[in-house]
């Protein structure tokens, strides 16, 4: 990755989250589209002013769990008729309903862990270090009481002045210069 | 109730009479810090230690009695022909029961939207995940040779021996484990955002360091959230039927046996509700301490008090049901030998601990937790849970030792007598659970405070007059 340097966004810090909503749909109806949201708790109603409804964590999970219900029930099959067949009370070896059990646990097994890391790394993490934690106040308010708004660097419409200009007229309590 | 005095009492909710499920006048601010203050103060309340110390020493008694046993073998324990399952088996579905009520506090209840939970979610999944930790103790070392436990699993090895897939002992170690691995996941992920909020909190480098680490970069993004609650909700949809499978397949070692008093098919929904009973009132023992010792009776209100006291109530009556059922299928099925074992149950030499199941589980609690006068009664409540968790104890040791000691063979009849090392490795499960909870509670934010957050009333978004305008925007 070539080194960045200079600035990555603008950030406004809010103190409720509709203003920081608000901000979002205003900044989405004048153009911007490089931004991201920063809140303490989620708040839906941010995510659908930055047009963000679908995530892939479902469809991961799905195939996790399709992935698990096979490979249980498969192995307890070959397991038990090929690979090491043992006569027990002269039951079937392929005694499926007993097999359903394991299949079931695994399915649920292989589905949580899909959503879980699914998750993580759709969301890129870990990344340790990220350029908001750079500006003074966002470890104090983003992950306690604050709500946050950065308009990045790399949007076309982004502009130091006018989008500064921009995001002073909402009630926002500061707005920073964040670095890489 | 018709003629209902008028309440007047603050922390109640006017408009429905219950007590409010926050105290008022908390923000954002206040909550956090309250919550991350246990963890990032410097100074440890002495109690801690004390806690931690005497936890510690208790569960010396693990250690001690299970050195004794790989030394020596089972023989140390009560088991014997016929009672070949004793203690071991009991402590096993004692404390994975007792698990139970954090996977339902945290999947179930969100799925059902109770948002009450959210208060006692983060320390009822700790508790699940000791009481996993305990309860898997004791099968690894009842097989015998426990150093070949991990034969149990299937894996490729130059002797070509598998797992055989018909037997219970089989699914248990599936269920288990993913049961342990899932509520591992579940919690670490929970607690994800708050380990954020540690890290930008902490004072001391280390703090700073530790809980950066654990919490992989998190810094409340708005597509992150999205994904994140997603991934919440999935896992709680999954953990929900894995909760009910767990005890269900537990339940399945007693059931597919063919002995008189395991063999019946009410065994999966009884032991099920049995499980939720004693996990609900261990939720109760671990809860009303802790909110006493750090002040959290504005967080974890006697609402949430009242409302666990209304789930052991449900559950325990469903607990009722099945004894009861039970009895009356020994009477109907018209065999001899479900007879004989429900006469000897009642009334045989180990009658009186039916007697104390029955007073412990059935008569003290449901009786009490009606009156809602006794629901909110903290140290009465605290009485219950002491009560029913021995009971529910008494419950497990009534069905193995009972059906056991006396088969169907007159001839082959013994008892069960348990020995000092049985309650020195019992007793001492309970110091490590205790040891392992004050470890969670001084070095882990124990209320997750990104859900303490969603409820406060300002979390409210208010549709403003911008939203018109840029609705309006987009549809011209």
């Amino acid at each position: 990755m070539p080194p960045r340097e200079g600035i990555y966004g603008l950030l406004a810090e809010f103190n409720t989250p509709t203003e920081l909503v608000d901000a979002t749909n205003a900044a989405y109806a004048a153009g911007y589209r490089r931004m991201e949201s920063y809140t303490p708790y989620p708040v839906e109603e941010a995510a659908e002013a930055l047009h963000f409804h679908t995530t892939r964590v479902p469809l991961l999970c799905l195939l996790g769990g399709l992935m698990g219900v096979t490979t249980a029930f498969l192995m307890e099959t070959w397991i038990n008729v090929w690979g090491y067949p043992l006569n027990i009370a002269g039951r079937p070896l392929w005694s499926w309903p007993a097999f359903i059990i394991p299949a079931y646990e695994w399915t649920i097994l292989f589905a949580g862990l899909s959503a879980a890391f699914g998750m993580i790394a759709l969301n890129g993490l870990p990344q340790l270090y990220h350029p908001v934690l750079n500006a003074p106040n966002f470890r104090n308010g983003a992950t306690t009481d604050k709500f946050f708004l950065c308009l990045e660097a790399h949007d076309p419409k982004f502009s130091l002045t006018e989008t500064r200009a921009f995001l002073e007229q909402f009630p926002a309590v500061s707005v920073v210069e964040v670095d890489h | 109730m018709a003629t209902k005095e008028p309440i007047i009492d603050p922390n109640l909710d006017p408009a429905t009479g219950e007590y409010a499920v926050i105290a008022p006048g908390h923000n954002f601010k206040s909550v956090t810090q309250k919550i991350s203050g246990i963890v990032l103060t410097s100074n440890t309340p002495l109690g801690w230690f004390f806690g931690l110390i005497v936890g510690g020493g208790v569960a010396m008694g693990v250690v001690v009695g299970i050195t004794w046993l790989f030394l020596k073998g089972v023989g140390i324990w009560g088991v014997t022909i016929p009672g070949a399952w004793g203690f071991a088996i009991i402590n096993f579905v004692w404390w994975i029961g007792i698990g139970h009520a954090g996977t339902l506090i945290s999947a179930i209840l969100l799925l059902f939207k109770q948002t009450w939970r959210n208060s006692i979610n983060r320390f009822a999944e700790a508790m699940t995940i000791f009481a996993v930790v305990c309860a898997g103790t004791f099968p690894l070392i009842h097989v015998g040779r426990p150093w070949l436990a991990y034969w149990l699993m299937p894996y490729p090895n130059t002797m070509n021996v598998w797992p055989q897939f018909r037997s219970p002992l089989a699914w248990d170690v599936f269920a288990v484990s993913t049961y342990a691995t899932i509520s591992v996941v579940f919690w670490y992920i929970g607690m994800i955002p708050d380990f954020g909020t540690l890290r930008d909190r902490a004072v001391t480098p280390l703090a700073r360091y530790g809980y950066g680490l654990l919490s992989l970069g998190w810094r409340g993004s708005t597509r992150h959230w999205i994904r994140y609650e997603s991934a919440s909700l999935l896992l709680a949809g999954l953990s929900t039927p894995l909760v009910l499978s767990v005890h269900t397949v537990i339940s399945f070692d007693f059931a597919v046996a063919s002995l008189a008093g395991w063999h019946t098919t009410i065994f999966p929904p009884y032991f099920v509700a049995g499980a939720v009973y004693s996990g609900f009132a261990m939720v109760l023992t671990l809860a009303i301490p802790i909110r006493k010792f750090y002040h959290m009776e504005d967080l974890v209100t006697l609402r949430h008090l009242d409302n666990m006291a209304k789930v052991m109530l449900a559950t325990g009556g469903i607990v009722a049901y099945g004894y009861g059922m039970e009895v009356f299928m020994s009477w109907y099925s018209a065999s001899h030998w479900e007879f004989f074992m429900m006469w000897n149950r009642m009334f045989g030499p180990m009658g009186w601990a039916y007697w104390i199941l029955i007073a412990t589980n059935i008569v003290i609690p449901l009786t009490s937790l009606w009156s809602r006068k006794l629901r909110v009664n903290v140290a009465w409540l605290f009485f219950i849970s002491i009560v029913v968790n021995t009971g529910m104890w008494f419950e497990r040791f009534v069905i193995v030792v009972t059906s056991l000691y006396r088969d169907y063979l007159p001839s082959s009849w013994g008892t069960f007598r348990a020995t000092k090392w049985d309650y020195m490795i019992y007793v001492g499960t309970m110091g490590l659970f205790t040891l392992l909870f004050f470890l969670f509670i001084r070095l882990l934010p124990m209320i997750p405070m990104s859900e303490i957050r969603m409820m406060l009333p300002q979390t409210k978004v208010h549709k403003g007059p911008k939203d018109a305008e840029v609705v309006s925007q987009e549809a011209s």
